[in-house]
């Protein structure tokens, strides 16, 4: 609780300047508590090294592994650079059909992430939509809703996103799968996910929903869709955030999993998990290098995210600390 | 009480019938069935005639209805692809992919639940921070990839356990188990460490936070104040409190176990339902689909009913509402 | 060296007093540096005494208690001084030690009763717990004690409601059981931090009864903490007074509270509203706060306030409800039969004449704050209606019509924390209603109207460009009144404005509204649940029981001649304090 007397009031200091926007983040705790760790600031700092990687995937890999004419089947299977048979052009070896395996990963971690992104951004879209109608309008609207989102809450993420990739396989003609297999991916995933997002947009909308400012917006005579987005909406993001930052994370994890088990994004374009399922077959005949290390930087990758997400929450959410 | 339930288990049954619902779509929507039992050369005539011996032009709710009674009395017809019924495909892997779960299970609760307690209590100390962070590294670690490290060191590098299949298992007629013999028993050690990693972590952190939130409360404060010892408030009151939330969340972790099974049993080519799933979702094997769904939405069902229930008797404040 | 009861550590401990704490210095270190929480903080408690410790909200006072207990939140620490109980110093004793001191020899009450207590255990399993961590008792002894201390701290049908768990309690009753644990060791000391705060009135004075008896029986020594003049005045023998972390005066009760020595204590007591009288303004706390307010009178005949304000005259009520009924579904079912409901409001009728400030006042729960929600517009009534300068709201369809009704009528809410929205600035929550309704013809205009808004409600122009948690409790008030003055309306509801606020800017506050009611000619709607605030601001006033209206009549005459039995209960509770 704050002292009356410490704040400021207008005749002590209405003559300075309130803080920019900037001078306000460069002093919030956000930023302070960021600085005190270093293990958050390496995973901030993994995090984009490895997004900005597979962004420029085209300018910044040693090859292009789907240059066909630049494959030389007299390269597969070379182990990494620094074993005995390596190759220093290919630093961590190449895969069975003469591919970079750095090169695959950059650009295999450019669809995981395009995948993650995408879905994230989708899931968002319809859970917080979702939770924000939920939350406001209360009840059969609520309770319908809700009941859906418990239902699917009852199946784990992987399940509803095999699920939806099987049937849009049904429903599809096979030449068609493989050119739209990115967007069922991404439209899986995100319907597997925006559950939880709707469940927390829902709940600090009824929170903030009894809170007197919202109560004085209703009484200036403002619209509910005004109320909602003006008002509510910036109020409930926070928590957004960082599911959204968990959710990433998450959803490169489905994506890769999904690839793996061979559902997933195709063969032609490969993603880590591709990569892995693809390695996985070499496992037993000791070219270990074509999976452990696309695995390796999925861990890292996703690692990375988790971390930064879990210091989002802990600082944006003081209570769990 | 009862009353509560009741109406738990109406929400049951509201929960399997959408599911059933959902099943059904997929028979009406995705392929066409009669497609999958005929010949390429079977005429128009032959297969109106079959249509109209399997009810597939009756209204699309008698249809629905027949399928539901069908499901109920797990019959839910011939798998497109390996041609036998499902019921007996289902059955034959039932218990492969139930003891694997069950294993997994008691050694994510048993490890996650007392590292959350140790976690929340002595936050301050290294231990706790370095199982914090190996707990974040847990979740972040993708079910499968745990799958192919243990295969490559354990399987492929030592060569001390087996990378694949049940081992040697014992029928009991009605049930066949790998828990009997030796190569069973060591042919689940990586599949069950596989699957129960992850679900760890999630308890571990979870059961924490909850445990942080209740230790803030006034009442743990005012156990504090009242010169209770340490012991006594937190096992007593603070670990009593933590577990009423932690029980849902829980339960709904022992089901996704089930269904991450999937993951694993296609790492280790488990013989269990989860293969026999991802095998049927790349083949569009309706029949299967449906089957494998229909159960797993049982098993979640029967789960959350035995929370509800665990909570009654946990919570005093459900009890007496009646 | 154990200590078997009360009475002979006193005799070990000859003249000392049986708590005293010296030069206590609290510090809570943050990274913005340490915040000194208590500071040269000196006390002594004698048995059977009761020392009240008040101050407003952040000076500290609970500090002290928990310094005492050794329960002081981590990064909190006591810095410097020392605590010492029958002459033993125990703020160095080991953790260990110290705990067996907390509730066998120092008790504690906690401020709310509702997550005072484990949900999940019984009463009985509480007390007999506590008892057996503490005496050497077996647990057939302690059950049988724990009854009878039910019975002590007056709960009925104790044998069977030590059964009971925690929820099956009323608010009151908990607050009961909570005393009974803290007590049931016999300890010397009792620490109550605000043990009446969450409670209504007429229970708090039943607790605050039950405390003296205990303390007068058990030749306990009790350090009570509060920020309610009227529970010092009620309880106390001695009172310490508090001011940002520092100790400003010690003194018996009657003493300070008419003849205090420290000016904050003066201004402290002056801004407590008098329950006898009616005064004309409330005495500024200069000490307190500097933010005055309105330096200069409004013209309304040219300020944009003045404009529009042709109503129409009506010679009518301003507001009239009609036989208004509201109730609340408390247990929703699909069979109607099943539905449980509440009636917040039965059969409720009034005139609100123009110009006039018309009080509710009544307890939590009596429906006071659901009849401003109906006019307001915020819930829709069930029966009834309400007419606002002669049309029925409650029969409006188009929206047109509704809004251009709403413009006259603002309501200005009880949280001032959660009133204002956290991701606005200042200017723009202002700005919205006159935005929003079209008031100004220009941005520039808008921008003109909120600045002189804000000064006029003693904010300053520049507070535009902040964001609301860059203001104190009374300042926000203030953002709220200015932002309600936006729409230019003529009828203005108050829902407990001030209950949130520390009493010094309560006076601000109250003297605020005031002066605009005056210069604006503005009808109010003020609720309140505290009698002497409602004395000073309102010209008729309701009584509220239970959803009904039981009385109502002209101020003076309701305060001086009561008619009804609750209306006369209600005054009895109020506090008698007399100020200097």
């Amino acid at each position: 609780m704050a002292d009356e007397t410490i704040l400021p009031d207008s005749a002590g200091r209405g003559e300075e300047r309130p803080p920019s926007a900037l001078a306000r983040f460069l002093d919030s705790d956000l930023r302070w508590s960021f600085r005190r760790s270093p293990l958050v600031i390496t995973a901030f700092l993994v995090t984009v090294l490895m997004i900005g990687a597979a962004t420029f995937a085209p300018w910044v890999a040693p090859h292009d592994p789907f240059d066909l004419a630049s494959l030389d089947l007299m390269d597969s299977l070379l182990p990494p650079a620094w074993m005995e048979g390596g190759d220093p052009r290919y630093l961590l070896g190449t895969d069975d059909q003469g591919r970079d395996i750095l090169s695959t990963i950059l650009y295999g971690a450019r669809i995981s992430l395009l995948v993650g992104f995408l879905s994230v951004i989708l899931a968002m879209l319809i859970g917080v939509t979702v939770g924000l109608v939920a939350g406001y309008a209360g009840g059969v609207t609520d309770a319908v809703l809700m009941r859906i989102a418990d239902i699917q809450l009852t199946f784990p993420a992987i399940l509803i996103a095999l699920l939806v990739d099987g049937v849009m396989r049904g429903i599809l003609p096979p030449e068609a799968h493989e050119e739209v297999a990115l967007f069922v991916l991404v439209l899986a995933i995100a319907l597997s996910s925006w559950v939880q997002y709707a469940r927390t947009v829902r709940s600090s909308t009824m929170v903030e929903k009894r809170k007197e400012y919202v109560q004085a917006a209703q009484v200036i005579g403002l619209p509910s869709a005004r109320i909602l987005l003006r008002h509510i909406l910036p109020n409930v993001m926070g928590p957004v955030l960082v599911i959204a930052t968990i959710q990433l994370a998450l959803a490169i994890i489905i994506e890769a999993t999904l690839s793996f088990l061979g559902v997933g994004v195709p063969p032609t374009s490969p993603s880590l998990g591709t990569l892995i399922r693809i390695g996985n077959d070499y496992l037993f005949s000791g070219e270990w290098w074509i999976t452990v290390f696309p695995g390796l930087a999925l861990i890292i990758l996703v690692l990375a995210v988790n971390l930064l997400g879990d210091w989002l929450r802990d600082v944006l959410n003081p209570k769990l600390r | 009480m009862l009353l509560y339930i009741i109406r738990r288990l109406a929400q049951s049954v509201l929960v399997m019938l959408t599911v059933a619902l959902i099943a059904f779509t997929l028979f009406q929507f995705v392929g066409d069935p009669i497609n999958n039992m005929v010949d390429q050369d079977t005429s128009l005539a032959e297969r109106e005639r079959i249509r109209k011996e399997l009810g597939l032009d009756d209204p699309v709710i008698v249809q629905f209805w027949r399928f539901v009674e069908n499901a109920a009395q797990g019959e839910f017809g011939v798998s497109y692809r390996l041609k036998k019924p499902v019921a007996e495909l289902i059955a034959e892997r039932f218990p492969a992919t139930l003891e694997l779960s069950i294993i997994s299970a008691i050694l994510a609760l048993g490890i996650g639940i007392p590292m959350g307690v140790y976690t929340a209590l002595n936050r301050e100390r290294w231990t706790a921070k370095l199982f914090m962070t190996l707990s974040l590294v847990g979740v972040s670690l993708p079910t499968f990839l745990i799958g192919i490290f243990l295969i490559l060191i354990f399987g492929v590098q030592l060569r001390w356990l087996p990378t694949f299949g049940r081992g040697e298992v014992v029928d009991l007629g009605w049930w066949t188990t790998g828990l009997l013999t030796a190569s069973g028993l060591k042919s689940l050690i990586m599949p069950s460490i596989t699957l129960a990693v992850f679900q760890m972590t999630l308890i571990v952190r979870l059961v924490r936070a909850e445990m942080l939130e209740v230790l803030r409360t006034d009442y743990i404060r005012f156990a504090r104040a009242r010169g209770l010892r340490d012991r006594a408030i937190h096992f007593g009151h603070a670990l009593k409190n933590t577990l009423v939330p932690v029980i849902t969340i829980i339960g709904l972790q022992v089901g996704a176990i089930i269904a991450f099974a999937i993951i694993t049993e296609s790492v280790f080519q488990w013989p269990g339902m989860g293969l026999l799933f991802v095998q049927a979702i790349s083949e569009v094997d309706i029949p299967v689909m449906a089957a494998y769904l229909m159960l797993i939405a049982l098993v979640f069902v029967v789960i959350n009913l035995v929370v509800d229930i665990l909570y009654v008797v946990i919570d005093p404040r459900l009890r007496t509402e009646s | 060296m154990q200590v078997t009861g009360p009475t002979t550590t006193r005799a070990a401990g000859s003249d000392a007093p049986l708590l005293e704490i010296r030069d206590l210095r609290v510090e809570f270190p943050s990274r913005r540096g340490t915040v000194v929480a208590a500071q040269g903080v000196s006390l002594t408690l004698q048995p059977g005494e009761i020392l009240g410790v008040v101050g407003e909200s952040g000076a500290g006072k609970s500090t002290v208690a928990y310094a005492t207990i050794g329960l002081l939140e981590p990064p909190g620490r006591m810095a410097a001084g020392e605590i010492r109980l029958g002459g033993e110093r125990i703020d160095i004793l080991p953790p260990e030690a110290m705990r067996r001191i907390r509730g066998k020899r120092i008790g504690m009450v906690f401020q709310d009763p509702l997550t005072s207590l484990d949900p999940l255990m019984t009463v009985e399993e509480q007390l007999v717990e506590t008892m057996l961590t503490h005496l050497p008792i077996s647990e057939r002894e302690a059950k049988t004690r724990a009854v009878e201390l039910l019975e002590q701290v007056g709960i009925p049908d104790a044998a069977t409601r030590v059964k009971n768990y925690p929820h099956q309690f009323s608010g009151g009753m908990r607050q009961r059981v909570v005393i009974a644990l803290a007590i049931c060791c016999e300890p010397e000391v009792l620490l109550a931090d605000e043990p009446t705060t969450a409670l209504d009135v007429s229970i708090q004075a039943q607790i605050l009864d039950l405390l003296k008896r205990l303390v007068r029986e058990r030749g306990m020594g009790m350090l009570i903490i509060t920020h309610d003049m009227g529970v010092i005045y009620e309880i106390t023998d001695r009172v310490a007074v508090m001011y940002r972390s520092h100790l400003v005066e010690v003194g018996p009760s009657d003493k300070v509270l008419t003849r205090p020595d420290h000016p904050y204590t003066r201004s402290l007591i002056a801004a407590v509203p008098p329950p006898d009288r009616r005064i004309d303004r409330f005495p500024l706390v200069e000490y307190i706060e500097s933010a005055g307010t309105a330096t200069r009178k409004l013209d309304l005949a040219s300020h944009w306030l003045g404009k529009a304000r042709d109503f129409g005259a009506g010679d009518g009520p301003l507001l009239r409800l009609e036989h208004l009924t509201m109730r609340f579904l408390t247990r929703p079912s699909l069979i109607p039969s099943r539905r449980r409901w509440m009636t917040a409001v039965d059969d409720v009728s009034f005139d609100i004449r123009p110009g006039e400030v018309f009080g509710l006042v009544g307890e939590s729960g009596s429906g006071k704050s659901t009849i401003a929600r109906i006019i307001t517009g915020l819930y829709r009534p069930e029966a009834g209606r309400v007419i606002f300068a002669g049309t029925d709201m409650t029969s409006l369809k188009s929206r047109r019509e509704i809004n251009r009704l709403r413009r006259q009528m603002q309501m200005i809410f009880q949280d001032p924390y959660s009133s204002l929205n956290p991701r606005m600035k200042v200017g723009d929550i202002v700005a919205e209603p006159i935005r929003f309704h079209r008031l100004a013809e220009s941005e520039a205009e808008v921008r003109r109207i909120v600045a002189d808004l804000l000064e006029h409600v003693g904010l300053g122009a520049r507070a535009a460009l902040r964001y609301p948690h860059e203001f104190s409790g009374g300042q926000r008030q203030r953002i709220s009144i200015a932002r309600a003055l936006a729409t230019r309306p003529r009828f203005l509801v108050c829902d407990e404005p001030t209950s949130a606020l520390d009493v010094s800017i309560q006076a601000q506050i109250l003297n605020l509204l005031k002066d605009l009611q005056e210069e604006l000619g503005l009808t109010m709607l003020f609720i309140s649940h505290d009698l002497p605030v409602i004395r000073q601001m309102c010209d008729r006033v309701g009584v509220m029981q239970r959803g009904k209206l039981v009385e109502l009549a002209e101020t003076e005459t309701l305060f001086e001649a009561p008619q009804h039995d609750y209306t006369r209960h209600l005054l009895a509770l109020m506090p008698r304090m007399r100020a200097a």
